[in-house]
Order: structure tokens, then C-alpha cells, then sequence
């Protein structure tokens, strides 16, 4: 960062503060009212003594042109109603108007204006002038300005309506297999340069495998496609791959990545959220299904208020359950539910306009035409919801339940009464009202109150609701918390004789021997939302002006009257007349399947964002989307079926120094596969992955001991059997200890939305790779599988492992070095037995142990080199 | 070039062109090398963490942070309130308490002095408490701050605060701005390194995260149990002299496919699992202290109880900075005594206070002290208020979380030992003197290593961001 820019941020963080005062408390004590400045006596004319001094020192941040913290001096409506923050002159009172002590700089570190300040005797006179009355009699001679007119809309590219451009001419049009290409091409040509050829076959059936499952093909597939010599073999294999179930699993990655999925709370405690994965499920199969991108938008923003919403509609609101959630003790639920607002707010922001609205929630956006007004205008959408799990059966789980339910309701609910639980609960539950209503009497009653309200979700709607009223999940989440949190209230021994443990115990017993309908996280409208405000400097306990839902002003507008809801806003943004989401998301395809978006900045294409390297090619694509309706799977077939797409990755010195980063698309790249696509294609090599029933559950492959407890709550259950080896998008996402792979390959932690994904390159992912037991598993797998294959010669085998891994053969030099390994690895395994078992276990395969060991050595190199974790 | 003049990282190769200005003519020379042109040089030179230069003269090299997290005492460690004993058992006046942020208690809470004894120690005289007897002999070398300040009152936010400079997660962690800033000097060693004694911090992973910076720079845990890196012993069966093999194999492999493709991230690829060959060794040879005199044991602790967890990994802490590393963070948790504080604080003072102290005189005794900065502290303090969760047993009582003053102490390359920044108001509530806030302690660390804190940036999501977000100012009087 350059230096004028904190000069810039320390300007600002002076400004932010004009207007606004941003203090709990606005009265001053005796000591700061004697600081101000004595208000004049004498008889005080607006227009000859305020007008002169709001001219020249504050119309330059409040006039006209800028209301800095939305206070505007230069009209009298506006001047009174005041800032974000409220009122600023208050009549008759000088010494308690905020505008006063802001100019008297009696508060805090601020004093307005910034620069030059203000006389005693300018303050004088304005302060008569408010002791006055404050009245307001513009003179004759005031320049008399406009009414308020709508801001002149941004000119900034983003912002401007698609218009469908027409594909440009071009030379070499025989190149140009679609539209995108013609674009690509034009320009090109203007630079003078020549596209890449088209990649090898094998190249072009592995990279669209793995771009469209994310999965390698198999040696057959391989050879099907070199087999086809039809024109429409390419597009019969990437209908084939658009078709497979495996599509959803690759391309709901990105998708999670956007929306911050993962399998727990974060923070501290971060508990397991055993039902974080339905979303993830219905991200699959939505995305398998092909759902328009309207409508995937619509259900996953508000589903919950479409007309007879179904249960996946439902389900996918899951999307704004992703947020962390902060159970640590102390946590003021209130606040933090604040803050899971703000995060909803920035991400919908992020995923759906590529805009950083984020920096509105502490002041006006500096760089885009968004206030912090606008900010807690979008925030106001999502203030009203409230979090909720719903039983959300599975096929199958209903009619168990059902036949069992009655009975499971009346062995618990006399298990509850043997213990006397409800009776204890009772007394409980009214000390609990008194200590939230008497706070500072008894500590430990305190802490157990505001303990239920961090781990109880909807806690205190649920205790003021009378028992009868509750539904079976609210009492037993309330009965659940009571049992595990009773004894900090309690004297020890009168606790013990409670026998809480026999009751926990017992009730975990009942609850496994029962049926239980699957759930999932959702959203709902709470039926008592709070008011939404603006927050001064973002800061929860600083409250300013009301605010009510509504999209920003530089936008499309919104129809209706009326306060619009979430479900306005969820049809706003995928409105065809907003210039935002098509762009956004047909930019995120295309950095999905080149590496870089058209551009750069895909989560931001506000003013501080890069400006797209082919607008018109964007424009196009973004148009063609809306009109496909769109279709996600669409749009993919048309990226790569261009020849853009189809070009090979290798590049010349000379471009590489033209045009390092591909800006020009003269050739594809070579990418590093993701984290969870190195996992899958290793696995699939290996023929150990099981790439089973596509959705479903999470799973936790074993992982090293002690890794779970660096986080502060240790919680780590390893999956048995066939689930270990399920695709790396089921890997159970633990935010405080992740699995370590995923990090060490970048993947996203999952606390914030991530549009675009660093590809590292580290020791740490080397020794991952080399040294990794389970990965270690994949190599011996795969040398048995090239030692089962029935060919017998070194190269054959060679030639199979090669085509296993990376759909071609080996060079021959490259047979040449592989040969050179083998011989140096069996002369050191010979006379070494129990080596050559420990890297080869499985018996009766291979002539001899030393040469299965030796191909473990051939398969593990295979399985770490470059190209193999690359897309080519 | 001057790499702070980049404006953003956003390929692996971007990268590699542009921000690892050091490593620009090695990666070079490796291309050459990779080409067959000189027959000496090998692309095991390519090391994204090649040491950059600061923005100016630097006073230290590397930092050890010796994280207590969970928020020790600073009232029965490093800030005496002796005017805390005319109101033991009594709650304070309203006035005084109202715009106090606690976590679990009210300001109504009774007041609780501490019963522990301060003396004047060393030459500076500065007060230090009984239950750090060993910090009391290094007085003089420590700068002990009495006014740190926070925001935030739990301790996840609190910690991500301190090693982010955000109470959200997400952003960089303070290990990865440095290494971001100024590399490593190891070539066989991370230059980030995580060493945790006690439970796991509330933060985990977030305090040594690389957040939105390239995972390059992420901190390394060592464990004490298994391989002290993840995956660092070659798989059950392999030798040193297989894994060398393997490594050759895959060599030649990845030059050939780089003399087709062109592409240089093959070459970097290359240079990691050299680099990954070299740490296989280095590591357990850092972690053999066999070689270390028995007297040097013995001034950490390092072979008896309590101190042997502490004691092996600040000595391990000193054995990395000599190799190179640039920045160990030490977690120690937790110093979280919202109950029986008596206990659990003397236990975690028996278990750090000597190894912490033996460190720096360590350091001091071969001449790394200068260059090594050394921080000690947590993300926020104690109140004077008890916490009484057992009203009638005053052994079970604790202090809450306290934001508002809190006490740290720094020694070492770059800072002025023997005086005490700031000071609390007379019972402990706030601070009264020379502020300092988390941010201001970050921007005092990068400046100590020669980063302005205002130009150590990384332009993300449409903006500069920093460690010290949008605030922060070098704590001169802090200086040497």
C-alpha cells in the first residue's frame, strides 16, 4: 500500500465520525459542557451568520454532492432529520446537539470539520442560533439549490446493461468453432498472434474429464474416444460427461466454496453440524439436474417463502446457514447474531453481484456507489430470518417413524418423569426468567442463562414460550441442555443424587433404539424480526437511524410497493435487467475451465475490481445465459466445445513472455488440480476410491493422531470400511482442524465466501503426496493393478500405468528413467525382505516381492509427478 | 524491483515473477539449469520463502511469540493494584463499572485484589509478582506494556484480533505476514513454525492460518507426538536412500514434462520435494537434543516436571531461530481461570515461567537476542472482579475476561528492556496511560523487523489489506 492511502484511511476514519458522534450517550457531563465554547449573546439570523459558516466549512462532505454518514447541511428537511447516527441539532438545546460537540471537538478523538477547525466565536453563533431556536430563513442572497435529484448513475462498466454484442468478424474464421472463439480470435488477430493447436486427444480426454466430473478417464474410455473418428466424437464425449452424476459432484465444489459450506460451527467449540450436509446434497443434485440458475438462486435466498414451499426448497436455504456460528461462553447472542447477518449479507453480495458491499457496514463505500445506508438496507433482508431445523425425512424414514413414534413419545416421556425431570425443570426455568430479567444477582445463574442462549438456538424464544407450546425439538433441545448444564447451579452433592448421568445414559440409549427422521438447516421469517439499523462505524452497540429493506439506488430497481422481502430480493438479483449476476456467474465458469476469469477480480467487478480482458465476449456470454434460461449445463458445453478451450496448454518461450498470464487465450493452461479432484484422481488410480451413490454424508478418512486436538474441543470419529475412500467433496469439513490435506492443497477454510482459489505449490504438499499412509495405500494398489493386468513385460506394464494415470504412454526416454528407477529400487529391496514387504503387503502377485515393491516405487512416483495432480 | 509496489499475487507464476523479487534471477538460473545450460546450478534453488529485503534497517531477524493463550492474569503477574485490597468483597460504585465489557460476569461482581506479592526487581526495579520468579531475574532485558487494550471480550474473537488484526476470521495470521514480508532464511525448515503445549487454543488452525494469503506462508505445526511434521517419515519400508531414488525418478520425470509443457511451475514443483528431501532430514536433526550441554537442559527445565513440555519446545524455539526459521509462535493454553484461579494460574506460572525466562537469557548468552524479537502474552487480560461461580468457597473464584487493560511483555531485537509502557487506572478497570492497542503492538513487531506496517499490504477483494486493518502506530517509546 502506498502512504497517501493511510493518509486517505485516517481522513476518512475523521469523516466517518462527522454527523454521526457514534457515542452510547449523547449528554455531556458537567466538565465537557464547561469546554464549550459560550453561545453568543445576541440575536442570530440563519442566513447572515449559520448559512456563511455551513458553506464554507461543511457543504464540501454534507451539500449537495456527498451526505457523508447521510447528513446533509444544505437543506433544512434534511438538516434537521440529521445523520446515521440521528438528529443533530436538537432546538433550543446547543450544548446537547450532536453538531455542536462535534464542532467543539468535546468528544472522543473527533472534531469536525477535519483541517482548519472552527472559531469560539463561529461556535458561538451557531450555538445561539440552536438556543435560539434554531430557526431556518434562508436570505434572499443564498444560492438556492436544486431539489434533491437522484445520483447520476454510475458510469462504471459493471453497473451498464448487458447488451448483446455481435461476434466480430474474423480472418481465419475456419478456426472458430462457436461464437466465444470469434471473440477470442478478433483479438488476437489484432495483436498479431496465432492461437495454440489443438491438444493431443489424450491431452483433450483427460482435461474434459476432469474439467466436467473431475475425474480421470479410464484406459478404455480413452481408447473409445481415440477410436471415434466421427466429427462428433469430442461433443458425444462431453454430452456423455454433462450427463454423468459424477458432474455435480465436481462442479458443486466451487459452488460450496462460494457459499462457505462446511460440517461445523467454527469458532472455539465449533460443534459438528450433523445436518450441514443435506445442503450439500441438494447443491448436487440440483446441479445434476441442470436447475436454471433463477431458480437455484431463487430457492437457495428464500426458498422457504416460495408458495407451498417443498421440503428441498426448503433445504436449500441451508445456504445461509453455512455462517459460523459462536458458541464460546460469554458470546453475546445478540451480537453475534449481528454479525452472522453481516456475513450473510457480504457473502450474497460477493456470490451473486461480485460486490465488496462489506466495506459499507463500517461507512459509505469509498470506491462503488454504495452507502452505508444502502448496506443496512440489504442487511434489513436478512435481519427478519431466523434459523431453523426441520425434520426433513429421507426416502424411507417416514414409515418406521411413524409406526414407532407413539411409543418412543411415552417411554421418553416416562423416563423424563421417573427422574423427575420436568419438575425439577420447572423451578429451573423460572430462576432462568428471573436472572434475565435481575442480571448481576447471582453469577452462576447468569452464566447458566446466557449459557442456554449461546447453545440452545432460538433459546430465549423457546423458554418464553409455555411448555405446551413447544414443539418436540424446542423441549428437547431445552431438556438436553438442562441435563448436561443443571449441575453449575446446583451444590455438588445435592447434584449427585440427581442421577443425571443414568439419565443421559438412558436417554441416548432410547434415542438410537428409535427411528428418528433425518433433519436439515433452514431458514424461516421470525415472526417477531427485530427492527433493522444502521450501525455506526458497523459496530453492533452503536445503533443509528431505522432502516427498512431495500436494494441499492446505482441498481435496477425493484418492482412493487409495499416493503419488499427476501423473496423480492432473491427475483431481483436474478432479474434479466440486473447488470450484475449473469456476468458474475458466467465469469465463474469460465475460471473454472481456464483457470482465469475474463475477469480477473471474479469476486469483485466494482470500481476496484480488474476490467474484463474481453468485454464483449462477457457480454455475450452473460446474454446467451439468460436467454439458454439459464442453464448452467449450457453454457459449460459451449465454453468447451470452442476451439478456445480445445487448445493445447504447452506454451513457447516467447509468449510466455508476451503474455505470462494468458490474458490473450492464445493457448489453455495447465492447472493444478483442486484439493479434493488430487485426492479423487490418486484414489482412482489407486482403484480405491469408491465413487459410490453420488450425495450423501460426510466422511473423515483417517487422519494422523493428535491432529484434532490443536482445536480447543477435540471431535474426530473416523469413518470404517468402503466410506474412507469416498470423493474428497464428502470429506467432513471440521473449520478449527480441517483435514490436512485439503489445507495443504488450498482449499478454502470456509470462514468467508471464496470466489477464486490460490494454487500453491509447497514441501508440505510434497511430503503429503510422498509420504501420506493412505495415499501410500493408492500407490500399492495401483502396482497391483498393473501387476494384475496379465501383461508381463516391463514396458506393457509400464505403458498400462501410464494410461491409468495419465491417459497416454510414456515417452521413451520417460520408459528409459522409469526403467533406470526400477533397476536402482531392486537392487536395493534385494536381501531386504521385510522392505520389500512393508512396500508391497499383499501376497501371491507379481513374480516376486522386490519387483512388487519395485512397482510400488513406479506407482508412487506416477502418482506424484506434476502433470499428474494437473489438469493439462 | 520493489515488491511492495506489486499490486496483487494471483497466479502461482505472478507470483514467482513478481512478489519473490529475491528468488527472481535463482528461479533464472534454474530455467538455464533445466535447459541444460550450466551443469552446476539445479532448480532446488527455487524456494518461494527466499529471504526478501525489509523496507528499512531492520532491529530483529526473527520473532518468537510465546502465545499464553487464554488470557493470563495481569493482576497477579505484571500490574499490582494494591488499591484493589480497600475493596476486596465489595462491589464498585455503578459510575465506575458501567461501560465495562465482560464476558460472564455483571459489573455488580465483587471486587477481588490479589493476594499475590510484587517486588522491585533488577536494576529498572520494575514490580513483577512471586509466582514468576524466573521472569523476575530477566527484568531488566523485558519491557513489560500495562496499558494493552482490546475490543474483543471472547476469547476466539480476541485471539484472531491479535494474530489477525480482525475479530473475524479469515484474514492472515502475524507468522504469515512475515514470512510474506521477508521470507525464511531456512532452506530446510519452514519458516513458520507452531509449537503448542497445553490444551489446543481456542483459535486452532485460525492463529497460524495464511487466511487469504498463499498457503505458502501458513504456519507448520511441530507436534510432540508422531512425526513432528505431518508426513514427514517416508512410508513403512522406505529407506533415506529409496526415498532419494523416488525423488530422482520423479526429477527427471517432471524436467522432461517441463521441457514439453514450458511451464515453470514444474520447476517449483521440483524444488519443493527437494526441499521437502532436505526437511525430512533437518527436522529430526532439530529435534535431537542430544547434543545440547547438560546445563543448558537443566536452565529450561527440560527433563523434569512441570516445565519439560514448555522447556523442550522454547528450547526447540531457540534451536529454529539458529536455523533459520523466521517466526515461532510457542501456544500455551490455557490461562482461561474464569474458576480457581489460585490453581490453575500457579500451575501454568511452574510450567512456563522458567523455560519463558531461560529462553531469552539463552538467546542473550550466544547473541541471537538482538536479533530476535521475543513477545509474551495473551489476547486479552483479567478483571479485578471476581468471578464467583461457588459464592460460598472463595477458592473456586476466578477473574473474567478483560478487555480494557491488560499487561505483555516484549524483549529482545529492537526493544528497550528494563521500563514499562503505560499504565492502568488505580483498581485495574482501564487503561489510564500511553494506550496501546493490539494494533499497535503488530505495527511495533513489523517495524522491529523492518516492515512499515502501512506498506505490508496484500490487495484482496478490491482492497489493500494489512495485518493492522485500518489503524495501528508504532509504539516508539518501545525502542531501543
Amino acid at each position: 500500500m502506498r502512504t497517501d492511502n493511510t493518509k486517505f484511511t485516517r481522513v476518512f476514519l475523521v469523516l466517518a465520525a462527522l454527523a454521526v458522534g457514534g457515542w452510547p450517550r449523547s449528554s455531556l457531563v458537567a466538565a465537557e459542557q464547561a469546554a464549550l465554547p459560550p453561545a453568543l449573546d445576541r440575536q442570530v439570523d440563519y442566513a447572515r451568520d449559520i448559512e456563511p459558516i455551513f458553506r464554507s466549512h461543511c457543504y464540501v462532505c454534507h451539500g449537495e454532492q456527498t451526505q457523508t454518514n447521510g447528513l446533509r447541511l444544505d437543506r433544512q428537511d434534511a438538516a434537521f432529520r440529521g445523520g446515521y447516527s440521528g438528529p443533530v441539532i436538537q432546538p433550543g438545546e446547543s450544548a446537547e446537539s450532536k453538531l455542536i460537540q462535534l464542532v467543539a471537538g468535546v468528544r472522543g478523538d473527533i472534531v469536525m470539520p477535519p483541517g482548519e477547525r472552527l472559531t469560539r466565536a463561529q461556535i458561538g453563533l451557531l450555538r445561539a442560533w440552536i438556543d435560539q431556536g434554531a430557526r431556518w430563513e434562508p436570505s434572499g442572497n443564498a444560492v438556492d439549490f436544486p431539489r434533491p435529484s437522484e445520483k447520476p448513475k454510475s458510469r462504471h462498466w459493471a453497473f451498464q446493461a448487458v447488451q448483446r454484442p455481435q461476434a466480430p468478424p474474423v480472418r481465419n474464421a475456419s478456426w472458430a468453432k462457436n461464437p466465444v472463439d470469434a471473440f477470442v480470435l478478433a483479438r488476437l488477430e489484432k495483436e498479431g498472434i496465432e492461437p495454440s493447436h489443438e491438444a493431443e486427444k489424450t491431452t483433450l480426454a483427460r482435461r474434459v474429464h476432469l474439467d466436467l466430473i473431475g475425474l480421470p478417464p479410464t484406459p478404455e474410455q480413452v481408447a473409445r474416444f481415440l477410436a471415434d473418428d466421427r466429427p462428433s466424437a469430442y461433443e458425444r464425449l462431453v454430452d456423455d460427461l454433462l450427463d454423468s452424476e459424477h458432474y455435480g459432484e465436481k462442479w458443486a465444489k466451487y459452488w460450496l466454496d462460494l457459499a462457505r459450506y462446511a460440517d461445523s460451527d467454527g469458532y472455539e467449540v465449533d460443534w459438528i453440524r450433523p445436518h450441514a450436509w443435506r445442503y450439500r446434497h441438494w447443491v448436487i443434485e440440483a446441479l445434476n439436474a441442470d436447475m436454471p440458475f433463477d431458480q437455484f438462486t431463487v430457492e437457495q435466498i428464500a426458498g422457504d417463502l416460495l408458495p407451498k414451499a417443498t421440503v428441498d426448497q426448503r433445504v436449500a436455504t441451508g445456504f445461509h446457514r453455512n455462517t459460523l456460528t459462536n458458541r464460546e461462553g460469554g458470546t453475546k447472542v445478540d451480537q453475534f447474531r449481528f454479525e452472522q447477518i453481516v456475513d450473510r449479507t457480504n457473502t450474497v453480495g460477493t456470490v451473486w453481484l461480485a460486490l465488496t458491499v462489506g466495506c459499507a457496514q463500517c461507512h459509505d463505500h469509498k470506491y462503488d456507489p454504495l452507502t452505508q445506508k444502502e448496506y443496512y438496507e440489504l442487511f434489513a433482508f436478512f435481519n427478519t430470518l431466523m434459523e431453523i431445523n426441520i425434520d426433513a425425512p429421507l426416502a424411507g424414514e417416514m414409515g418406521p417413524y411413524l409406526g414407532s413414534r407413539a411409543e418412543y413419545l411415552s417411554r421418553r416421556n416416562e423416563l423424563l418423569h421417573q427422574y423427575e425431570i420436568p419438575q425439577l425443570m420447572n423451578p429451573w426455568e423460572d430462576r432462568l426468567h428471573y436472572a434475565a430479567r435481575h442480571p448481576g444477582e447471582a453469577a452462576e445463574w447468569d452464566i447458566n442463562y446466557e449459557r442456554m442462549l449461546v447453545e440452545v438456538d432460538n433459546g430465549r424464544k423457546i423458554l418464553a414460550k409455555p411448555v405446551d407450546k413447544r414443539n418436540f425439538n424446542e423441549q428437547a433441545s431445552l431438556v438436553r441442555f438442562f441435563l448436561f448444564n443443571y449441575a453449575e447451579v446446583v451444590p455438588e452433592g445435592e447434584f449427585e443424587k440427581l442421577k443425571f448421568e443414568e439419565v443421559k445414559k438412558k436417554l441416548a440409549a432410547l434415542d438410537t433404539a428409535y427411528p428418528t427422521l433425518s433433519q436439515a438447516q433452514t431458514i424461516v421469517e421470525d415472526p417477531e424480526p427485530p427492527a433493522s439499523h444502521i450501525h455506526i462505524r458497523g459496530d453492533y452497540y452503536q445503533p443509528g437511524i431505522e432502516v427498512h429493506p431495500a436494494t441499492p439506488a446505482f441498481l435496477h430497481s425493484m418492482p412493487g410497493g409495499g416493503t419488499p422481502g427476501r423473496l423480492a430480493l432473491a427475483r431481483w438479483l436474478v432479474s434479466p435487467e440486473n447488470p450484475l449476476t449473469a456476468r458474475v456467474m458466467v465469469n465463474r465458469l469460465w475460471q473454472e475451465l481456464f483457470g482465469r476469469g475474463i475477469v480477473f477480480t471474479s469476486e469483485d467487478f466494482g470500481t476496484q475490481g480488474e476490467k474484463p480482458t474481453h468485454p464483449e465476449l462477457l457480454d455475450w456470454l452473460a446474454a446467451e445465459f439468460v436467454e439458454r434460461g439459464w442453464s448452467m449445463k449450457q453454457m459449460i458445453k459451449l465454453m468447451v466445445m470452442s476451439a478456445t478451450y480445445r487448445q493445447s496448454s504447452d506454451v513457447a518461450e516467447d509468449m510466455l513472455e508476451r503474455d505470462p498470464d494468458n490474458i490473450l487465450l492464445a493457448r489453455q493452461v495447465r492447472l493444478r488440480l483442486p484439493a479434493e479432484l488430487v485426492r479423487d484422481v490418486t484414489l482412482s488410480a489407486g482403484g480405491l476410491l469408491n465413487s459410490g451413490p453420488v450425495g450423501g454424508r460426510s466422511i473423515s478418512p483417517p487422519q494422523p493422531k493428535g491432529l484434532a486436538e490443536l482445536g480447543h474441543t477435540a471431535q474426530f470419529r473416523e469413518s470404517s470400511g468402503k466410506d474412507r475412500y469416498r470423493r474428497g467433496v464428502y470429506v467432513h469439513f471440521q473449520r478449527m482442524v480441517p483435514y490436512p490435506f485439503l489445507m495443504n492443497f488450498d482449499a478454502p477454510n470456509t470462514l468467508q465466501s471464496v470466489c477464486r482459489r490460490e494454487r500453491s505449490n509447497t514441501p508440505l504438499q510434497a511430503l503429503n503426496l510422498l509420504n501420506d499412509p493412505v495415499l501410500f495405500e493408492a500407490a500399492q494398489g495401483l502396482a497391483a493393478r498393473v501387476l494384475l493386468d496379465g501383461v508381463q513385460a516391463f514396458e506393457e506394464r509400464l505403458d498400462y500405468a501410464y494410461r491409468l494415470c495419465l491417459s497416454r504412454e510414456p515417452s521413451r526416454t520417460e520408459a528409459e528413467n522409469m526403467e533406470h528407477y526400477y533397476r536402482r529400487q531392486i537392487r536395493m529391496l534385494e536381501g531386504d525382505a521385510s522392505a520389500a514387504e512393508s512396500l508391497f503387503p499383499m501376497d501371491g502377485i507379481g513374480s516376486n516381492r522386490a519387483e512388487a515393491a519395485a512397482w510400488t516405487g513406479i506407482a508412487s512416483v506416477l502418482l506424484n509427478l506434476d502433470e499428474f495432480i494437473t489438469r493439462e | 524491483m520493489n515488491f511492495f509496489d506489486h499490486t496483487r499475487t494471483q497466479t502461482r507464476r505472478h507470483f514467482f515473477n513478481h512478489v519473490a523479487g529475491g528468488i527472481e534471477t535463482i528461479a533464472l538460473a534454474n530455467l538455464l539449469a533445466l535447459e541444460g545450460r550450466t551443469a552446476e546450478r539445479s532448480v532446488t534453488d527455487v524456494n518461494p520463502l527466499a529471504p526478501k529485503q525489509p523496507h528499512f534497517a531492520p532491529k530483529a531477524k526473527n520473532v518468537i511469540f510465546l502465545f499464553m493463550a487464554g488470557a493470563p492474569s495481569q493482576i497477579d503477574l505484571f500490574d499490582p493494584k494494591p488499591a484493589l485490597q480497600k475493596w476486596h468483597g465489595q462491589p464498585l460504585p455503578e459510575s465506575m463499572t458501567k461501560d465495562m465489557k465482560m464476558a460472564f460476569i455483571k459489573p455488580t461482581a465483587t471486587v477481588m485484589a490479589s493476594p499475590r506479592k510484587f517486588a522491585p526487581c533488577g536494576q529498572s526495579g520494575i514490580e513483577l509478582s512471586d509466582w514468576l520468579p524466573q521472569t523476575r531475574t530477566i527484568a531488566d532485558e523485558i519491557c513489560v506494556v500495562r496499558s494493552m487494550y482490546s475490543e474483543a471480550f471472547n476469547h476466539h474473537p480476541g485471539q484472531a484480533l491479535l494474530m489477525s488484526g480482525h475479530t473475524q476470521l479469515g484474514r492472515p495470521t502475524v507468522g504469515s505476514w512475515v514470512g510474506y514480508g521477508l521470507g525464511s532464511e531456512s532452506r530446510n525448515l519452514p519458516g513458520f513454525v507452531v509449537l503448542s503445549s497445553g490444551v489446543g487454543t481456542s483459535g486452532g488452525s485460525s492463529n497460524w492460518s495464511s487466511g487469504f494469503l498463499p498457503s505458502t506462508y501458513q504456519g507448520v505445526t511441530f507436534r510432540s507426538d508422531g512425526d513432528p511434521i505431518l508426513y514427514l517419515s517416508n512410508p513403512r519400508g522406505l529407506s533415506r536412500e529409496m526415498q532419494r531414488a523416488r525423488l530422482d525418478a520423479m526429477r527427471s520425470l517432471n524436467e522432461e514434462r517441463y521441457h514439453k509443457t514450458g511451464d515453470i511451475e514444474i520447476a517449483s514443483r521440483i524444488a519443493s520435494y527437494e526441499l521437502a528431501f532436505r526437511m525430512q532430514a533437518a527436522a529430526p536433526e532439530l529435534l535431537d537434543f542430544s547434543r545440547e550441554p547438560e546445563n543448558i537442559k537443566e536452565m529450561y527445565g527440560v527433563d523434569r516436571e512441570p516445565t519439560r513440555p514448555y522447556a523442550v519446545n522454547c528450547l526447540l524455539a531457540r534451536r529454529m531461530i539458529e536455523r533459520g526459521v523466521r517466526f515461532v509462535m510457542l501456544a500455551h493454553s490455557t490461562w482461561d481461570d474464569h474458576v480457581e484461579l489460585k490453581k490453575g494460574l500457579k500451575k501454568n506460572c511452574d510450567i512456563t515461567d522458567q523455560p519463558a525466562a531461560a529462553l531469552v537469557k539463552d538467546l542473550k548468552q550466544r547473541g541471537l537476542l538482538d536479533c530476535t524479537l521475543v513477545v509474551w502474552g495473551g489476547e486479552f487480560g483479567r478483571t479485578p472482579l471476581a468471578e464467583m461461580r461457588r459464592p460460598e468457597d472463595d477458592d473456586y473464584a476466578g477473574r473474567d475476561h478483560h478487555p480494557n487493560g491488560f499487561s505483555m511483555w516484549l524483549a529482545g531485537g529492537g526493544i528497550r528492556g528494563g521500563q514499562v509502557i503505560g499504565a492502568t487506572d488505580e483498581l485495574g478497570l482501564t487503561v489510564a496511560e500511553e494506550k496501546v492497542h493490539v494494533h499497535d503492538l503488530q505495527a511495533t513487531l513489523l517495524h522491529c523487523l523492518g516492515l512499515d506496517h502501512t506498506r505490508l499490504t496484500y490487495h484482496y477483494l478490491g482492497r489493500d489489506f494489512r495485518l493492522t486493518d485500518v489503524a495501528g502506530n508504532v509504539v516508539k517509546k518501545m525502542l531501543s
